[in-house]
């Protein structure tokens, strides 16, 4: 065998043996998405009900709440960015990264300054190098997160939001920026205003919760209702859990979302190796034709010049 | 009979969907029993346990759910709680329920004690 065709076939094995790790990353994640897309739709009917307690509690009430009430001039804004905690999902965490940026921007250029919470040490590695500051981030649980850690992340931010601005750490606003899970296909960064909650007064004089995360179909008149104890306390208990359950629905979105995006970058890497196994086999096939012919030509032209020597000794 | 449309939902799942003529729950301000024809309502609950008076199609008897935190709201003949844990009485391990109950009192754990004790009392109501 030629030096040549040596060399190609070391290199063909070594990208069949990536090929297998990425083949086979590739179906884990395949199998994760379908898993993480069922907890988002079991956590659905929780995020429905409440948002639609909330809306109830807003109509039919004049409550004033510090999770309601805008800032006239707000200072501060905490944003929590959502990322994974591992790579080899391809833009997933960049163009998360890239979002909550573009939204840093957009409310510094407002007058804000910015709070940063992370999730994933993706997005705690990309600001620890940069020097930022970080007021609080979690990992450790992106791929699979729990009820247990919405509350966690939560916990804090909500603090933040209930102290005042001038205190050390308050915040007026919460924004949150992970990736939307709309199909196996297609994932989008997003960015949302959390709090304070937006209302919508329409038409028919009902509220709704119009950056919801469930999008309920056309205003609905709400019933007057009884709170028990009170409407401020009802909202009170309310909407801590509703922050924790929206920041759940993106946790989990954002984690259906990675697997999606693993899924599509091994699919691609996969498809590379095969291309590039192609392409090497034809490269050795061509190395080992021309060991072939030179062979040929060596032993032709042996033979013929020992046919000219026997020729002259004849003589 | 009047029935009214109940919607056990926890954090992370569907616990309990069906028709009832009865639903008790524990709101922090004391017992409510809610019937069909109830006035619109919308309270916190405290974590105890829930008893349903089922009917309809899941046949008529008694069901006992350990919640711990939440709401309860009504109105149109539909009932939801909201829990953010939220469990069945034949769901409960109660083995479990007394071990974490020994463990929480040995740890002076209040909350967890508190859990494990509704738990408990969630499966003793029914049997």
């Amino acid at each position: 065998m030629g030096a040549q065709m040596r060399v190609y076939k070391r290199r063909i094995k070594s990208v069949t043996a990536t090929k297998k790790i990425t083949r086979a990353m590739e179906m884990i994640a395949a199998s994760r998405i379908v898993k993480a897309q069922r907890r988002v739709a079991a956590s659905e009917p929780y995020a429905t009900e409440l948002t639609r307690a909330v809306t109830a509690v807003a109509q039919g009430s004049d409550t004033k709440h510090w999770l309601t009430t805008e800032v006239e001039r707000p200072t501060r804004a905490a944003v929590l960015l959502i990322t994974s905690d591992r790579g080899l999902a391809g833009g997933y965490n960049s163009n998360a990264i890239k979002a909550a940026e573009q939204l840093n921007n957009r409310l510094i250029g407002e007058g804000k300054e910015i709070v940063s919470y992370i999730v994933g040490s993706k997005g705690v590695s990309y600001y620890g190098f940069r020097g930022r500051p970080v007021q609080q981030s979690w990992t450790g649980f992106t791929d699979n997160p729990t009820y247990a850690d919405a509350k966690a992340v939560a916990g804090p931010l909500i603090e933040a939001i209930k102290e005042d601005t001038g205190a050390k750490g308050g915040v007026d606003e919460l924004h949150i920026v992970y990736t939307e899970f709309l199909s196996m296909m297609t994932q989008t960064p997003v960015d949302r205003r959390m709090l304070p909650l937006t209302f919508e007064k329409s038409a028919e004089d009902s509220a709704e919760v119009i950056e919801g995360a469930i999008k309920r179909g056309g205003p609905e008149i709400m019933p007057l209702y009884d709170f028990e104890p009170s409407a401020e306390d009802v909202l009170d208990a309310l909407l801590p859990r509703y922050v924790e359950s929206r920041i759940y629905n993106a946790l989990l979105q954002a984690a259906a979302s990675k697997h999606a995006a693993t899924r599509r970058a091994m699919k691609s890497a996969t498809d590379n190796a095969e291309d590039l196994i192609k392409s090497l086999t034809r490269l050795a096939n061509a190395a080992r034709q021309a060991d072939i012919t030179q062979e040929i030509s060596e032993i032709v032209g042996g033979a013929g010049a020992l046919a000219d020597a026997n020729a002259g000794s004849d003589r | 009979m009047a029935e009214l449309h109940v919607e056990l939902v926890a954090a992370d799942r569907k616990v309990w969907s069906g028709e009832a003529s009865l639903v008790v729950a524990r709101t922090s301000s004391g017992d409510i029993g809610v019937m069909p024809g109830h006035q619109p309502l919308l309270g916190v609950l405290e974590s105890g346990p829930v008893t349903i008076r089922t009917t309809g199609e899941s046949g008529d008897g008694t069901m006992v759910a350990a919640v711990h935190g939440g709401f309860i709201s009504f109105a149109d003949n539909k009932l939801s709680l909201l829990a953010e844990i939220a469990e069945l009485s034949d769901e409960i391990d109660v083995e479990r329920a007394e071990r974490a109950l020994e463990r929480a009192k040995s740890d002076a754990d209040a909350h967890a004690e508190r859990r494990a004790d509704v738990r408990l009392r969630a499966v003793t109501s029914v049997r």
